[in-house]
């Protein structure tokens, strides 16, 4: 617990600097107007601007490291990520379509079909996970939608006719809150609190997990309720996210590492802090990504594998003892 | 009265083959059953069906005398614990919580006290807070025996509790699960030790090519002609002052 209250504190300051910051820089008294008046030009570029795009990527990053954390417990595999069950890659796929369609005029259409991906693409893995027992197998048949994903959006990228809309889907695929306002966010809380609900209640089996499916089942688990609630849950995670950022890696599968040791590699006490710190990593990479002075504007999606590859790759090293099976 | 767990002429197959033959076999309260048998003869397809895990192609199990599929997975695990022969750890929790594993139905806190307990009855209590991935391969074994003790279910059932245990520590555990049945509960555990079995069994079943061969008192099961056909070796039990020994040999010519 003072871990997650620790990490909550780390998301609120965070988020205080994220707001403070950016490309214009304001005065004490501008910052005192906004204050007195979110109206006032200052408060415009503060609450109108930059909360809601800081507020899109905490909830974006606390999506991705749940349900990574989620992911990791139910395959017991440390690399599990959100996308290691297709539903981003789908997910992308809506988005991708949408775009090449010429639907991206009108607002919210892409977000929609991102997420309508997301929801195939998971009824899809829901329905397997009922039935399918190994763990392995389900990974299998999330590479072979990934896979079918990839495909599909490359499709999208050969069949389209005009440059300019390839350029925009390629743009949304490497991922940004930028532009988002509170209509988005608001959008995307319903599916993401359904996500972290149905993630909550699998906490517990997750950990019983650890000892394998039939240890769980014997010890009064009901296997094909837990997986079908945990891959539901993180679907919806997983989709909410895509569909208010595009694809955002290496923070669903790091995040839940960063905390594990401090949780003693206990899957129900790791959700909370892995959300938490998935939350943390994303405002302080959309707030690099916003610092510094590029031609273009940096990425977050190219951002968080940029700084996460190798942080991650650290992380794997030190960590590498816990994971011994 | 009736049986902790009642396997009632059980055939399982398995790739088209049949791996379990027609096995009857009952574990009553205070009983300790040792499943004795050859590599690959059919124990943990056995102990597998016996708790639902596997459908049998004929034959069910009983456990406390109502058929093993038709209870809930809650009803199963409030009347049987089992260790299973693949000792499978995922994370690197500490010792108590894998351990309170075992009794996952109860509130935390409970939860908690049992598997604290159960560590102390193994003699584990030092080890509560160690990572049980840090620990060693003996250590480790018994951090999962007190998770099965942690279940307080009536009925026990191990797959290969001493595998891999000094011998020390191989009579650590088979002490624990006697004292269950002595406490009233039903153990029935495979070994491969037929020595142990002789000492800690109060009856042994003999397993061979996914038939139960021979059922009954260690000196009237671990006889010449069973040892023979289970695992084709020339043997017999002895008595000895430190109790029964089981002494085997290669027939000379074979």
């Amino acid at each position: 617990m003072k871990l997650s209250l620790g990490l909550a504190a780390l998301l609120l300051a965070s988020a205080a600097i994220a707001v403070a910051l950016g490309e214009t820089t304001f005065s004490g008294p501008q910052y005192a107007a906004a204050f007195a008046d979110p109206r006032s030009a200052a408060g415009e570029i503060l609450w109108q601007i930059r909360a809601p795009r800081i507020a899109a990527s905490a909830l974006v990053g606390a999506a991705l490291g749940l349900s990574g954390a989620v992911m990791q417990g139910l395959l017991r595999n440390p690399l599990a990520d959100p996308g290691v069950l297709g539903v981003s890659a789908v997910s992308a796929l809506g988005a991708a379509t949408a775009i090449a369609l010429g639907l991206a005029v009108t607002p919210g259409v892409v977000e929609t079909a991102a997420l309508l991906g997301a929801l195939a693409a998971g009824a899809v893995v829901v329905a397997l996970a009922a039935r399918l027992e190994s763990p392995q197998t389900l990974i299998l048949f999330g590479v072979a939608l990934s896979a079918m994903g990839g495909a599909g959006t490359a499709l999208v990228f050969n069949l389209s006719p005009s440059p300019v809309a390839t350029a925009d889907v390629l743009s949304w695929l490497m991922g940004s809150v930028a532009n988002r306002d509170w209509g988005d966010v608001g959008a995307a809380l319903g599916p993401m609190l359904a996500g972290a609900g149905l993630c909550a209640v699998s906490g517990r089996g997750l950990r019983m997990l650890t000892l394998g499916a039939e240890s769980a089942a014997l010890s009064g688990l009901s296997m094909a309720r837990l997986r079908m609630a945990a891959v539901a849950g993180a679907a919806l995670l997983t989709g909410a996210a895509v569909a208010m950022s595009g694809v955002i890696g290496f923070v669903g599968l790091a995040a839940p590492h960063l905390v594990r040791r401090s949780v003693d590699d206990d899957p129900a006490a790791l959700l909370l802090p892995a959300s938490l710190a998935g939350a943390v990593l994303l405002v302080l990479a959309d707030l690099a990504a916003r610092m510094i002075p590029t031609a273009e504007p940096l990425k977050l999606g190219v951002m968080t594998a940029l700084v996460g590859a190798p942080v991650f790759a650290l992380i794997a090293w030190r960590a590498s003892r816990s994971w011994r099976g | 009265m009736t049986a902790a767990l009642d396997i009632d002429d059980i055939s399982v197959d398995l790739g088209g083959r049949r791996v379990v033959d027609h096995a009857s076999l009952a574990v009553n309260s205070g009983e300790f059953i040792g499943l004795v048998g050859p590599n690959g003869g059919g124990k943990t397809t056995l102990i597998r069906a016996a708790l639902g895990l596997v459908r049998p192609a004929v034959g069910q199990a009983f456990l406390a005398g109502d058929p093993v599929r038709a209870l809930s997975t809650d009803q199963r695990a409030r009347r049987v614990g089992y260790l299973a022969q693949e000792r499978i750890i995922g994370w690197n929790l500490p010792a108590w919580r894998l351990a309170a594993l075992g009794a996952p139905l109860q509130p935390p806190a409970v939860a908690r006290a049992h598997a604290l307990e159960a560590l102390h009855r193994v003699g584990a209590s030092h080890l509560a807070e160690r990572g049980v991935l840090d620990l060693s391969g003996g250590e480790r074994a018994k951090i999962l025996l007190a998770r099965l003790l942690a279940t307080r279910a009536p009925l026990l059932v191990a797959d290969e509790p001493v595998a891999g245990l000094d011998p020390a520590a191989q009579f650590d555990t088979l002490e624990c699960l006697r004292d269950h049945a002595k406490a009233g509960g039903a153990v029935l555990a495979t070994l491969h030790d037929l020595t142990l079995a002789a000492r800690f069994c109060e009856r042994v079943a003999v397993m061979a090519g996914g038939r139960l061969i021979a059922i009954g008192s260690p000196e009237s099961v671990l006889t010449p002609t069973n040892l023979k056909a289970a695992f084709a070796l020339s043997g017999e039990i002895q008595s000895t002052r430190h109790g029964p020994i089981v002494a085997a040999a290669r027939f000379r010519g074979a």
